[in-house]
C-alpha cells in the first residue's frame, strides 16, 4: 500500500513536459484546460459554419452555395456547437471547478478523464472529415430524421461513429463527475451543503448517462437500416419512420437541459457573488433542477406536434411541457430575488450572468408559446422556433460559459483580465446576439420555414438585418479570444479571492490553484 | 470591391423598395389558421405582462440596489411564504392558457363532416393532389420562372420575378365555405404541408396518412411551402391554394375531369 502512495507521488514529479504532458496527463485541470481549448476551437469552426449560413441568406436568390451544400452547413453547425462546443465547454468547466468547489485533490477517475478528452479530436477529425468526402458530408439535419438520413452519401457511417465516440466520451465524463461528487466532497459537506453549480452538475450527469444510451440506440438502428438490410424506420419494409422521432428526443430533449442546467449552475453562483448576498432560495433551487429533470423525460413529443399524434399524446406532452415553465420560473424569481436588496456591482462576468436572464427567459417565453399544440402547429419548424432555441442556447447557454470564463479565470491564471475591455466584449456581444436572432422571430412567424437555403423576396429585410448581426457576433468573440490571450501575458496579480463576495471553497486556495487542489480535504461546517 | 459597393447599394436600395416588414403571424381565414391566431395572440400578451413584471423587478433592483449607490446587503435568504407563492400563480396561469388551448386542440383535430377530400402526397421534389371524391389528379411544382432565377449565378434579379419561390406551375383549387378533409402522406421521405392563413401545418410521411381540416371563408390565393427538411430542394416545393366560390369550383372540377376524359381518349 505505501510503496503504491510512494509510486503515485513520485509520478507527480517526473511530469513529462511538452506534447507529452497534455496527451498523458491525468490532472483535472489540465484536462479542463484541454476541454475549454478544444471548446473554443470548435466555436469557431461550428461559428465559420454559420456565417456562410448567414451570408447565403443575406439576400433571396443563391450566391454562394448549392443548396446540398448549405444543408450540410446546417447540419455540421449544429452537430459541431452542440457536441464540440457546448458540451465539452461544460465538462472543462467542471473538469476544473468541481474538484475545488467540494475540496477534493482531483477528480475521482484520472485515467478515465484523460480518456474522455482524448477521444473527442479523433471523433471531430472523422466528423469534419466527411466534408471532404466525394459526397459530402451529412446534410438531413443534425435530428437525422430517416427516411432523408438513409438517403444521405458515404458520410453516414462516418457521421454515426463520431456521435457513438462523442456519447461513449459524456458517459465516460459523466460518471466521473458522480464519482468524484459522490465519493470526494471535503467532510462536513453534506449533499445540501454543495454548492448549486456542483448539485446541477450531479443532475446533469445524471441525465447523460440516462440519454445518449439512447442516442447510441437511434443511431445504431439507423446504421443496420442502412447497411445491414432491417427496415426499424423504412415504411416499405413495415418500419416506421415516426418511431426514429421519439427514440430521437427521448434523448433530444435531455440533451436540452443537458446544455442548460450546468448553465443555470453558473449563473446561481455569479449573480449571488456579485450582488454580494446569498443565493435566494437554495434548496428549492436544487428541487427545481431536479424537476427540469424529471420532466426532461416526458416531454420529449412537443419536438414533433406535427406528426399525427392521437389527440390525447397531443394533449399529454403540451401539458408536461407547459409545467416546465413552472420550476423554471422559480429559478428566475430566485435569481432576482438574489439581487433585491442586495449591493451589486457590474464586473463582465456579472453582465454576462444578468443579459443571460433576460434573453434565456425571453427564450423561455417563446418556449411556452410552443408548447401551445395549436399554435406549434403555425410556429413548428419555422424561423420562430430557430429564434427559440438561440436564445436559449447563444444568450444562454454560451453567455452562462463566457460569465464562467471571466469569473474563475483569475483563480485558473493568477492573473486578472482586463474589466475594460471584458466590458466592450460584453456589449458588442449582446446587442449583436439580438440583431442576430431577434429578426428571427418576426420571419418566422410571417411564415419563413428553417433549413431552406433561399427564400421569399418579403423575408428579405430582416434577413440582411440578421446577417449583419451574426457577423457582428463572430468578430466581438474575436475580441474575447484576444482578452485571454492578454490576460494570459500577465504577471501574476491576482488575490487569493478574486472578487469580494465571491463565496466557496476555490477561492480559499491561492490563485492560480496548486496543480493538485486540496491535498488536504478543508473542513466545512 | 466595385461589385461590393454595388451589392450594398443595390441591397439598400431594395430595403426602401421592397420594404415588407411584416413582424407577426397572419391573421387566417380559416377556423382553425383563426384559432391559432387567437391563442398565439393571448400567450404572446400573457408572455409580456409576464415579463413586464419580472424585468422591471429586476432592472428597479439594478437601479437602486447597487454597491456604487451605498446598497447595503439585505441577509435574507430564503422564505417559504413567497416561494410557494411564486410556485403557485404560473401553475394557475399555465392552467388559464391550458383551457383554451385544450378547446382549440380538439376542434382542430376533428375532421368529421367534411364535404370533400383532397389527397395530397409529397415527392422530392414536388406535391400531388388527388380530389378523392371529383376524381381530378395532378403534380404541382415550382413554376418555371423562380426555377430558372433560384439557380446558383442565374444572374436573375429575383425581386422581378412574380412570387419568387411561392408560385407553382398546377395550383390546388378549393371552394370556399366548404370543410376540406385533406389527407397527407409521402412516397419517399417526410415533408409537411403548411398553408399559414388557411392551416397549421402537418407531416406527409411514407407509411402514414394524417389529416388536417380547412374551412376557407374568403376567396383568393394563399400561398406555402414544404416544412420538413426533405432533401437538397426542399426549400423549393412551395403550395399554392386557389380558393373560389362553390359553382366556380364545380364549373373547375368539370372543366379539369372532361381534360382527363379527354386525354385517356386520345
Ligand atoms: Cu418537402
Amino acid at each position: 500500500m505505501s510503496t503504491n502512495i510512494d509510486h503515485i507521488k513520485e509520478e507527480h514529479h517526473h511530469q513529462p513536459s511538452g506534447l507529452m504532458r497534455w496527451i498523458t496527463t491525468t490532472n483535472h485541470k489540465d484536462i479542463g484546460s484541454l476541454y475549454l481549448w478544444f471548446s473554443l476551437l470548435m466555436f469557431f469552426i461550428g461559428g465559420f459554419m454559420a456565417l456562410i449560413i448567414r451570408a447565403e441568406l443575406f439576400q433571396p436568390g443563391l450566391q454562394l452555395v448549392v443548396p446540398g451544400f448549405f444543408n450540410q452547413m446546417t447540419t455540421m453547425h449544429a452537430l459541431i456547437m452542440i457536441f464540440g462546443a457546448l458540451m465539452p465547454a461544460f465538462v472543462g468547466l467542471a473538469n476544473w471547478q468541481l474538484p475545488m468547489m467540494i475540496g477534493a485533490p482531483d477528480m475521482a477517475l484520472p485515467r478515465l478523464n484523460n480518456w474522455s478528452f482524448w477521444i473527442l479530436p479523433f471523433a471531430f477529425t472523422m466528423l469534419l472529415s466527411t466534408l471532404f468526402f466525394e459526397s459530402g458530408g451529412p446534410a438531413a439535419g443534425w435530428t437525422l430524421y430517416p427516411p432523408l438520413s438513409l438517403q444521405g452519401g458515404n458520410s453516414m457511417p462516418f457521421v454515426i461513429f463520431s456521435l457513438h465516440l462523442l456519447g461513449a466520451s459524456s458517459i465516460l465524463g459523466a460518471i466521473n463527475v458522480i464519482a468524484t461528487i459522490l465519493n470526494m466532497r471535503a467532510p462536513g459537506m453534506t449533499l445540501m451543503k454543495m454548492p448549486i453549480f456542483v448539485w446541477t452538475w450531479l443532475i446533469t450527469a445524471f441525465l447523460l448517462i440516462a440519454a445518449m444510451p439512447v442516442l447510441a440506440g437511434a443511431i445504431t438502428m439507423l446504421l443496420t437500416d442502412r447497411f445491414y438490410g432491417t427496415s426499424f424506420f423504412t415504411a416499405a419494409g413495415g418500419g416506421d419512420p415516426v418511431l426514429f422521432q421519439h427514440i430521437f428526443w427521448f434523448f433530444g430533449h435531455p440533451e436540452v437541459y443537458i446544455l442548460i442546467l450546468p448553465a443555470f449552475g453558473i449563473i446561481s453562483t455569479i449573480i449571488p457573488a456579485f450582488s454580494r448576498k446569498k443565493l435566494f432560495g437554495y434548496d428549492s433551487m436544487v428541487y427545481a433542477t431536479a424537476s427540469i429533470a424529471l420532466l426532461s423525460f416526458i416531454v420529449w413529443a412537443h419536438h414533433m406536434f406535427t406528426v399525427g399524434m392521437p389527440l390525447a399524446g397531443e394533449i399529454f406532452f403540451m401539458f408536461t411541457t407547459m409545467l416546465i415553465a413552472v420550476p423554471t420560473g422559480v429559478k428566475v424569481f430566485n435569481w432576482v430575488a438574489t439581487m433585491w436588496r442586495g449591493s451589486m456591482t457590474f464586473e463582465t462576468p456579472m453582465l454576462f450572468s444578468l443579459a443571460f436572464i433576460i434573453l434565456f427567459t425571453i427564450g423561455g417565453f417563446s418556449g411556452l408559446m410552443l408548447a401551445i399544440t395549436p399554435a406549434d402547429f403555425q410556429y413548428h419548424d419555422t424561423y420562430f422556433v430557430v429564434a427559440h432555441f438561440h436564445y436559449v442556447l447563444v444568450p444562454g447557454a454560451i453567455f452562462a460559459v463566457i460569465a464562467a470564463v471571466y469569473y474563475w479565470l483569475p483563480k485558473w491564471t493568477g492573473k486578472m483580465y482586463n474589466e475594460t475591455l471584458g466590458k466592450v466584449h460584453f456589449w458588442m456581444t449582446t446587442v449583436f446576439v439580438n440583431i442576430t436572432f431577434f429578426p428571427m422571430h418576426f420571419v418566422g412567424l410571417a411564415g419563413m420555414p428553417r433549413r431552406i437555403p433561399d427564400y421569399a423576396v418579403q423575408f428579405t429585410d430582416f434577413n440582411m438585418i440578421a446577417s449583419i448581426g451574426a457577423f457582428g457576433f463572430g468578430l466581438s468573440q474575436l475580441l474575447f479570444v484576444y482578452i485571454l490571450f492578454q490576460t494570459l501575458r500577465q504577471p501574476v496579480t491576482a488575490a487569493d479571492k478574486s472578487w469580494e463576495g465571491a463565496e466557496g471553497l476555490e477561492w480559499t486556495l491561492p490563485s492560480p490553484a496548486p496543480y493538485h487542489s486540496f491535498d488536504t480535504p478543508p473542513k466545512v461546517d | 470591391m466595385n461589385r461590393l459597393s454595388a451589392l450594398l447599394i443595390a441591397s439598400l436600395a431594395s430595403v426602401s423598395s421592397f420594404a415588407d416588414w411584416e413582424v407577426n403571424m397572419p391573421r387566417g381565414v380559416s377556423p382553425t389558421a383563426n384559432a391559432a391566431y387567437d391563442l398565439h395572440m393571448l400567450i404572446f400578451y400573457i408572455t409580456v405582462v409576464i415579463g413586464v413584471i419580472v424585468f422591471g423587478v429586476m432592472f428597479y433592483s439594478i437601479f437602486h440596489h447597487r454597491k456604487s449607490k451605498g446598497a447595503k446587503p439585505a441577509s435574507f435568504h430564503e422564505s417559504t411564504t413567497v416561494e410557494v407563492i411564486w410556485t403557485v400563480i404560473p401553475f394557475v396561469i399555465l392552467v388559464g392558457m391550458a383551457i383554451p388551448a385544450t378547446k382549440t386542440l380538439i376542434m382542430m383535430e376533428d375532421t368529421r363532416d367534411s364535404e370533400i377530400t383532397l389527397k395530397v402526397t409529397g415527392y422530392q421534389w414536388m406535391w400531388k393532389y388527388d380530389y378523392v371524391e371529383d376524381n381530378v389528379s395532378f403534380f404541382s411544382k415550382l413554376d418555371n420562372k423562380s426555377n430558372e432565377a433560384r439557380q446558383l449565378g442565374s444572374k436573375i434579379d429575383v425581386k422581378k420575378v412574380d412570387n419568387y419561390l411561392l408560385n407553382v406551375d398546377n395550383e390546388v383549387v378549393l371552394p370556399t365555405d366548404t370543410k376540406v378533409r385533406i389527407l397527407l402522406t409521402a412516397s419517399d421521405v417526410i415533408h409537411a404541408w403548411w398553408v399559414p392563413e388557411i392551416t397549421g401545418k402537418k407531416d406527409a410521411i411514407p407509411g402514414y396518412i394524417n389529416e388536417l381540416w380547412v374551412d376557407i371563408k374568403k376567396p383568393g390565393v394563399y400561398r406555402g411551402q414544404c416544412t420538413e427538411l426533405c432533401g437538397k430542394d426542399h426549400g423549393f416545393m412551395p403550395i399554392v391554394v386557389r380558393a373560389v366560390p362553390k359553382q366556380e369550383y364545380v364549373k373547375w372540377v368539370s372543366l379539369n375531369q372532361k381534360n382527363r376524359v379527354a386525354d385517356k381518349s386520345e
